[in-house]
Order: structure tokens, then sequence, then C-alpha cells
């Protein structure tokens, strides 16, 4: 008998629910409330197909209450299950970040260290679609600012599997953010990039460490999520002129993975950090000081390339303007090196 | 007693309302088929229409003046035509041009139109604490203009209309809260994620009145609007009013509603609130030939709309970056962009737009 060793490609929805299907299966423990997650399967296609095999006690429609579910999940959490909450769109934090930021994150550092919250909160990120400054946004940096939660961003199929089985098998709350131009919607066409294969058992993909994409000796891209794929498109592109770039994945913000930044810079001396979030206080700046404390002598020039700090507007042009795009992501490797 | 001519107003705001949805839809999916691609098109971004929801819109804004605010939810067309919202810079809005109301930075789901006092949040029942605080400046202030916050009735479970249910109570504030009953929270039936049978039973916890419509006749919306803003205007505090309405798309465009029976679907387009007007108005003598004329009425200022707003310009890229303050601080009071080298520019913006790239998104689409 010969074994079959076929292939599987999955769209990065299909690899994140097959994550959560398995450890459903694992474990009564785990189980999903969100808005639309049951016969919808989510907006984003977050939970679909999980109905089918759990049925409405497991896989949870909740009200309109994100302050009410998604404190609920950490009382669940505090009570010794590990339930998932999912809330629909970033932008919608502000509803219910008292549940999220205060007590999620906290109650583990305040408790000293006697009540733990193992959580996993998933949340579509990211714009390019037009939908306007109150569901576009791509807040890794507001999440990743406040001490207490994991954070992680999936950029393609094998990762988003991997880093759910890693979430949902955590101990702390890890908040998952995934962009929906990756997930492979139906009506939202993705990028060829984050389908990828996928292995049909379960696996981790650990936290805290970044992912090299590509590597290059002239500059070093650091990326994550939806633009991997640009940052990616962008180096293939300068490589005909002679320029390599190396290419980073963070795949998780927190626990954050300095060295391989800091290893890249040291071979490389320019740095590229491109972000969907806003520029200032965030995430673009975060990592250059990390490495401007660790290897200010290796490096020769830096760019930041990201949301710049207005609203995320909603007629095309003006989107375009704000949303860094594969040549905006060029020409900063151009001018670094330069 | 409803006038006859106030029955003609509503039915043309409501035929004005539906045509809108129906001609907007058209627009919208041009450039999305066959495939369907939500970024794609002269209409991206999501849509949300609201075709059968229009006798919660006439039957209450028939009783509101401009300064009276209105405050609207992500479906929120069908109110702005019933508040007198500038149909043409809306619709330049929703086509994301620099004359549109937003100059192009709101789009559908976040209209403000000043001018009348409208506005509306693409977040769930977020539109209820401004309509508060509108009431509020009115009290201070000692006018009589009231305050009007819209709401789908999955909005009733949420944190910020409840505590401006009892803000608006507390203070006695001139609001008039309506819940859009259509049944569905996108694909959450109501049974699903409430007990109450009636959202206007939330009224009951905070000791004001609720009064259900159970039906979307816009005569009886315009006779219960008409006590609750009656009773605001006189100072005599808020009410909650909840419409049955029918959701005839889906939540929004794209929306396949796999989730939603045929028949219920079925349902909500045989209960047409339009008709139902139409066979009250026959009653009262009004012959086919006039509500034709006030069809073609409507229709014709829908098509003068779309017409004019899709002649309208692109904004410029750079616009992006203005308005995100009225009095812009100048370079060196904010926060550098830290990749910009133009200390000396005294520019209200901090960063400098980026070039646009001519295949940004389009890999993605």
């Amino acid at each position: 008998m010969t074994q079959q060793v076929a292939k599987r490609e999955l769209t990065m929805s299909r690899a994140m629910v097959e994550a959560i299907a398995h450890e459903m299966r694992e474990s009564e423990d785990v189980f999903y409330m969100g808005e639309d997650v049951a016969d919808y399967g989510g907006i984003f296609d977050s939970t679909q197909g999980l109905l089918d095999e759990f049925g409405y006690d497991r896989v949870m429609d909740v009200p309109i209450s994100e302050t009410a579910y998604i404190g609920a999940a950490v009382g669940a959490a505090q009570a010794g299950m590990r339930p998932i909450a999912e809330l629909m769109f970033v932008d919608f934090f502000g509803v219910c970040m008292d549940q999220i930021y205060n007590q999620m994150a906290k109650n583990t550092y305040m408790s000293g260290g006697s009540v733990n919250v193992p959580m996993v909160l998933t949340t579509a990120v990211g714009g390019g679609y037009n939908d306007a400054g109150q569901h576009s946004q791509t807040l890794y940096g507001t999440f990743a600012h406040l001490p207490g939660m994991k954070v992680v961003v999936p950029s393609n199929a094998y990762d988003a599997k991997g880093l759910m089985h890693s979430a949902i098998r955590d101990d702390d709350p890890v908040v998952y953010m995934f962009h929906k131009r990756l997930m492979g919607i139906g009506w939202m066409p993705a990028p060829e990039g984050p389908k990828t294969d996928v292995p049909e058992e379960d696996y981790t993909v650990p936290f805290g460490e970044a992912a090299v994409k590509r590597e290059g000796d002239d500059a070093t891209v650091v990326t994550l999520g939806l633009h991997v794929h640009r940052a990616m498109e962008a180096a293939e592109g300068l490589a005909d002129d002679g320029i390599e770039a190396e290419v980073i994945d963070l795949r998780t913000l927190v626990p954050f993975d300095t060295e391989t930044i800091v290893q890249s810079v040291r071979k490389t001396g320019r740095l590229v950090v491109v972000d969907e979030d806003y520029r200032s206080f965030g995430l673009t700046g975060e990592v250059v000081a990390r490495v401007a404390e660790r290897a200010l002598d290796d490096l020769e020039a830096v760019e930041r390339v990201a949301i710049p700090d207005v609203p995320i507007p909603y007629a095309r042009p003006l989107e375009q303007a704000v949303n860094p795009s594969t040549a905006d992501i060029a020409e900063a490797i151009r001018t670094v090196h330069e | 007693m409803v006038s006859v001519n106030t029955r003609k107003r509503m039915y043309e705001t409501m035929v004005t309302a539906r045509h809108y949805e129906e001609r907007l839809q058209e627009e919208y999916l041009e450039g999305k088929q066959p495939a369907f691609d939500i970024s794609a098109g002269p209409i991206p971004g999501e849509l949300h229409l609201a075709a059968g929801h229009e006798a919660a819109a006439a039957g209450v804004c028939a009783h509101l003046r401009p300064e009276d605010t209105v405050t609207a939810t992500h479906r929120p067309h069908h109110v702005a035509i019933a508040k007198g919202v500038d149909l043409k810079r809306m619709t330049a809005e929703i086509f994301g041009r620099r004359t549109g109301l937003c100059k192009g930075k709101g789009g559908h789901m976040h209209l403000f139109d000043p001018d009348v006092n409208f506005a509306c949040s693409g977040i769930i029942a977020e539109g209820s604490p401004p309509a508060v605080g509108a009431a509020l400046a009115a009290k201070k202030r000692g006018t009589t203009d009231v305050a009007v916050s819209y709401l789908g009735e999955g909005a009733i479970s949420q944190g910020g209309f409840l505590e401006s249910l009892n803000l608006a109570a507390v203070q006695n504030l001139p609001v008039v809260f309506v819940i859009e009953d259509n049944d569905w929270a996108i694909s959450m039936p109501k049974g699903r994620v409430t007990d109450v049978e009636n959202g206007s039973q939330r009224a009951d916890g905070f000791d004001m009145p609720g009064v259900r419509v159970d039906y979307d006749d816009a005569l009886a919306v315009y006779e219960t609007a008409h006590d609750a803003v009656e009773r605001a205007r006189a100072g005599n505090g808020p009410t909650l009013i909840e419409v049955q309405v029918h959701r005839r798309m889906g939540h929004f465009m794209g929306d396949a509603e796999g989730y939603r029976p045929k028949e219920d679907v079925e349902r909500a387009k045989r209960l047409d609130c339009i008709e139902r007007l139409a066979d009250d108005l026959r009653e009262e003598g009004v012959t086919d030939g006039d509500l034709a004329e006030l069809t073609d009425r409507a229709h014709e200022r829908v098509e003068e709309a779309i017409e004019w707003a899709k002649e309208q310009p692109e904004p410029d890229p750079e616009e992006a970056f203005a308005d995100v303050f009225v009095n812009p601080p100048v370079r060196g009071e904010i926060v550098s962009d830290g990749g910009a080298d133009d200390a000396d520019d005294l520019e209200a913006t901090d960063a400098e737009p980026r070039e646009s790239d001519a295949d940004d998104g389009g890999e993605d689409r």
C-alpha cells in the first residue's frame, strides 16, 4: 500500500478553523463565542463548518454585547475552560476594552499569578477594501502595547493553524489577529501568498519566533500580516535591480523576537519596518528602538512605512494614499540602500 | 388623524428611499460581476441597504425640523432621506467623491450633514450617546429641539444603548429612541440573542414609555412618533419606540443569506410598507395617477442625484492628510512622523502623502 503524500493547500481561514476544530474535539473545555459565528460561520469565515460538527452549545452566537461575552470568556477561562471569543472587527474594541485590558490582560498579574486566563480573543484586522475608519484598522500596536496579552498575527495558512494550536493551548490570554484580506473569503479575494500547504495533523508554531521569509544582504524588511506579501513582492522586484532584501515576518508581537531582527540588521545594516497600523507610538517605532538598543553601531539607515496618523479614509484614492503599497515598500528599501 | 397631504409626503419619502436603495444596489454590483469582490466597482466597501425599513424613517422624521438631531446606524440611507439630508452630496459621498458630504472620507456608514443635524456611525448602538448629548444641549439651551436615535433590534443588548436610555431618563432629556426591528442581526435571529419579546420592553427598566408598532404601517409609526416627539418637546422626557420592519435584502450587499429561510425573505417582500401606504392613500381617494406622479418625481430625484454624483471628481490622494483637526497644529507642536525632513513646513499635515501605487490593491483583487 502506497502512502498518499498529496499536499493540501488551504486558505488561511480553513487552516485556522482546522486547528480550532481539532482542539474542540480534544477538549470539551474549548468553545467559541461571537456574533454570527454559528450559521453564518463567521463574517470572515473564521468558524466555517464548526456549527455542523459541534452544535450551538459550543459554537455560540451571542448578543451584540461584547463587554458581556468577552468578559464571560474571561470568567470561563478563570474557571478552567478554554474559551475562544471573537471580536468581529478589531475596530469594535472600543465598546469592550475594559474586559480586554483591565480584566483579561491584568488578572494574572494583579492576582500575583494565582489566577490565569487561558482564552483566545480572535479578531479581524485590516483595510484595503474601502470600509472607512471604523472598519479598516489594523491595531497591532494597541494590543501589543498593553501588558498581559500575547499577540499573534499569522500571514499564511501554515502559520495560522500552528499559531492557533499554540494559542488555544497557551495558559495565558492570546489575541489572535487575522487579516481579512488573507483569509480567502469568497467576496474578498486574497493574494496568492497566504494559501499554503498545511499538514493534516496538529502542530504548533511557537510564540516569539519570527520567520525569515526571504534572505538578502542589502536591507532588512520587518513586517507582518498582509504586508509580508507586499514586502515579498517588493523584494522580488528589486532583485532584478540587484538589491537583495531580507524579509522578516514577525508572526508574534508578544513575545517579540528581537534576536532574529538584530541578527539580520547586523548583516544588512539597513532597516525598513512596514506596518498597516498607525505610524506614531506604534510597532514601527518599537522595532527601530529595539534594534537601536542592541545594534546601533550596525544601523546605517532606517525607514518606516506605516499608516500616517490619520483615520483610514473611505474613498479609494484616499485609502490608497495611506495604506502602504508594494511600491511604497520598494521605495523605502531603495532609500535605505542608497 | 393624519392628513392626506402628510400621507402623500411620507409616501414620496418612502418611494424615494426604496428606489434609492434599488438603484444603489445596481450601481454597487457593477464591477463586481461575475465574481463578487467587495473592493471593486464604483461603490467599494460594505453597503447596507434599508429596503423594507422605510416606514420607520418616514413616520418618525415627518415630525422633525432641521434643528432636531438624528443619529442613524450603519444602515442609514432611508433615515437620511427622511431627515432631509442633501441627496446629491450624500450620493457623492457613497461614490467616494470629493464633493460628497464628507469629502470621501466617511462613506455610506458614516454620513454627516450638519445642515440638518444628521449623523450616523458604523458601530452598533454608538449613535445613541451622541443623540443623548444633542438632547442635553437642547435642554441646557432651553430650546424645544429633540434628538432621535435609530438602532437595529440587534443593538438592544449593547451597553451604549442601555446606558443612553438610563442617562436620558434620569436627566429627563428630549430623546426618542427608535428601534428598527427587522428580525435579524446579520445572521442571528432575535430569539437567539434576547429573551424579551419586544425591544420596547427595554424601556421598562428605565421607567420610560416603551411603545411597539407591530407592523410597518407608516401611519401607525407617525401617530406613535407624534406622541413621543411632542412629549420630548414639552420637556417630559424620552420615549422608546420599536417598529417592526422587514429586511428585503441581505445584511450587506454580497450577503448570500444562507442562514435565512427562503420563506422569511419572501414574507419580507410580501409585507411591503409602501404598498400598504399606497392602499391607504387610494382609500382616501388618491388616484393611481397621483401616486404615479409622486413616484415619478421620487425616481427622478434619485436618478439626478446618482447622475450628479458619478460626474463628481474623486479626491486627490493628498486630501487624505487634511481634516484630522479643524485647527491643525503646526509642525513642531505635534509628534514628528520621524520620516519627513521638511521641518520648516507649516502645513497642517504631519506626513507626506506617498506616491500612489498604480498597482496598489490590484494585487489583492
